[in-house]
C-alpha cells in the first residue's frame, strides 16, 4: 500500500510540468488582455459615439458570457468555422485574453477618468496633440493608478485559467486530474493542485505590488 | 498716437460660443499690443474662463476671428490650431500640473515633446525658467511635495519655456491661500515689467490699478465696460458697473 503523500510526491514534477502551461496561459492571456484593454479603454473615454458603441457591443459581450461556453463557443465553433487550426493551449489564451480585454478596459477607464481632465488640457494649451497628452500624460498616471485592479485580475485570469482544461490543455487541472483519476488518490492530488494555485497567486501578486511601489510617485497617495 | 510703437499682437473680433443652447460669449472682441497687460474681471460664470480658452482654442468658438501677429488664424486646421497654442502660454487656476513627473520634467516635457530638443537642451531651459521663478532647489520635487503658490510658479515656468509671445492666466492666484499670492503676483509683475504680454482673469485689485493697462468687465458673457483703472474706478463721473463691483470685493 502507498501513502498518498508518495503519490503527491511522485507527480508532483509532472503537475508542476502543468503548472508551466498555466503560467503560459495566464500570460498570454494577460498580455492579450492589456493589449486589447488599453485602446478599448481610450475608445470608451475619448472615441466618438459610433466606435464607443461598438466597444460597448465587445465589452457587454464577453463580460455577459460564461468563460466555459466561451471556451467551446470559440474552439468547437467559431475556430472551425473561420478554418483557424490552433492548440488548445492557444484557444486558452486567445478567449481568456480577448475576455480579459474587456475586464481590463473597465479597469483602465475607471482610472483614466479618475485623472483631472485640466492635465490633458494643460498639455494642449503647450501644444501637444491630443494623442501626445494622452501617451505622455494620461497613460503614465492611469496605468498606476490601474495597478491594483489589474493585479486583481491577474489572480482572477489564473484559477479561471483551470477551466482550459475542458479542452484538453495539459495545465495543472488536467494533469491532476489524469493522475487523481488513476490512482484514486483524489484529495491529496486536489490538495496538491490548490496548494500550487495559491502560491501562484501570491507570487503573482506580490511582484505586481512591489512593481507599484517601485512606480509610486512621492507625495502622491493612492 | 502713431501707429509705429504699438504693435497689435493678439486681436479678437467678435467671438461667440454657446454651450447647449446656452450662450456664454456674445460678440467679444478685444487686442492686446505688445507688452500689454489687461485684466478681466466680472462676476462668475460671465465667460472670463471661456473667453481665455477660446483665445487659444481649447475651446473651438462658433463665431469670430482671431489675429495673432495680423496672422488669421483658422479654427479648423490641426497644424495652425497647434501652432497657435505654442505661442500663447496659459496658467490655470488650479495649475494643472502633471502629477506623475517632477518640476523639472513638467518643465522640460512640451520642449522636448513638441518643440523636439534633446533631453539636455530640456533640461538646461526648464533649469533656467525654474530658477527665474525662484525654484532652483525644487528641481526634483513632484507636485504633490510642493505649495500651491510652488506649484503655480512651475506652471509659469512650464508656460515660459516655450517662449510664448503671450500668456494667458486664468485666475492663477485664486486656489491659494492668501500668504501664498504674492509669491505668484511678484513673478507675474516680473514678467510684466520684462515686457511680457498678459491678459489675465483675477480679482487681486491691488495688483490690477498698479500694473494694469486696461480692465475688461465681463459680465453676462460680453464686455461691457472697458478703460484704464483709473478711469474706471477712481475718475467716472458716473457709478460704474466695475465699481460697484469691486466695492464688494475684500
Amino acid at each position: 500500500m502507498t501513502y498518498p503523500f508518495e503519490v503527491v510526491i511522485s507527480s508532483l514534477p509532472y503537475v508542476l510540468g502543468g503548472a508551466m502551461v498555466t503560467i503560459g496561459i495566464v500570460v498570454g492571456a494577460m498580455a492579450l488582455g492589456l493589449f486589447i484593454g488599453i485602446p478599448l479603454a481610450l475608445i470608451q473615454v475619448y472615441g466618438n459615439r459610433l466606435i464607443k458603441y461598438v466597444a460597448d457591443v465587445y465589452v457587454w459581450f464577453f463580460r455577459g458570457v460564461p468563460v466555459l461556453v466561451l471556451l467551446f463557443l470559440f474552439y468547437f465553433g467559431l475556430f472551425s468555422l473561420i478554418d483557424l487550426n490552433i492548440t488548445a493551449f492557444w484557444a486558452a489564451v486567445l478567449v481568456l485574453g480577448l475576455r480579459g480585454g474587456a475586464y481590463q478596459s473597465q479597469i483602465f477607464r475607471g482610472s483614466i477618468l479618475s485623472i483631472p481632465d485640466g492635465q490633458l488640457k494643460a498639455a494642449e494649451a503647450l501644444g501637444m496633440t491630443n494623442w501626445q497628452g494622452i501617451v505622455y500624460i494620461i497613460l503614465p498616471q492611469a496605468i498606476r493608478i490601474a495597478l491594483p485592479g489589474w493585479s486583481n485580475e491577474y489572480s482572477i485570469v489564473l484559477k479561471d485559467s483551470a477551466i482550459a482544461f475542458v479542452l484538453g490543455t495539459s495545465e495543472i487541472m488536467s494533469r491532476t486530474h489524469f493522475v487523481a483519476s488513476r490512482t484514486y488518490e483524489q484529495l491529496p492530488m486536489y490538495i496538491c493542485a490548490g496548494c500550487i494555485y495559491f502560491v501562484l497567486t501570491w507570487i503573482g501578486v506580490f511582484f505586481l505590488r512591489r512593481f507599484e511601489n517601485k512606480l509610486k510617485i512621492p507625495g502622491y497617495s493612492t | 498716437m502713431s501707429i509705429e510703437n504699438t504693435e497689435v499682437l493678439l486681436k479678437v473680433e467678435g467671438i461667440s460660443k454657446s454651450f447647449g443652447g446656452k450662450r456664454i460669449l456674445k460678440d467679444v472682441s478685444l487686442s492686446l499690443n505688445k507688452g500689454d497687460l489687461k485684466v478681466l474681471i466680472g462676476p462668475s460664470g460671465g465667460g472670463k474662463s471661456t473667453l481665455l480658452q477660446c483665445i487659444n482654442l481649447l475651446i473651438t468658438p462658433d463665431k469670430g476671428k482671431i489675429f495673432l501677429n495680423n496672422r488669421d488664424v483658422s479654427f479648423n486646421k490641426k497644424k495652425d490650431v497647434l501652432a497657435l497654442r505654442q505661442q500663447i502660454g496659459m496658467i490655470f487656476q488650479d495649475f494643472n500640473l502633471f502629477d506623475h513627473l517632477t518640476a523639472l520634467d513638467n518643465v522640460s516635457i512640451a520642449l522636448r515633446k513638441v518643440k523636439k530638443m534633446s533631453k539636455k537642451d530640456a533640461y538646461i531651459r526648464a533649469q533656467m525658467e525654474l530658477e527665474r521663478v525662484g525654484l532652483g532647489d525644487k528641481l526634483h520635487h513632484y507636485p504633490a511635495e510642493l505649495s500651491g503658490g510652488q506649484k503655480q510658479r512651475v506652471s509659469i515656468a512650464r508656460a515660459l519655456a516655450m517662449d510664448p509671445l503671450l500668456l494667458l492666466l486664468d485666475e492663477p492666484t485664486s486656489a491659494l491661500d492668501p500668504e501664498l499670492i504674492s509669491e505668484v503676483l511678484t513673478v507675474i509683475r516680473e514678467l510684466s515689467n520684462s515686457g511680457m504680454t498678459m491678459l489675465m482673469a483675477t480679482h487681486q485689485m491691488g495688483f490690477v490699478k498698479s500694473l494694469a493697462q486696461e480692465i475688461l468687465f465681463m459680465e453676462n458673457g460680453r464686455i461691457i465696460e472697458h478703460d484704464t483703472p483709473e478711469n474706471l474706478l477712481n475718475k467716472s463721473k458716473v457709478r460704474t458697473r466695475t465699481q460697484d463691483f469691486c466695492s464688494k470685493l475684500l
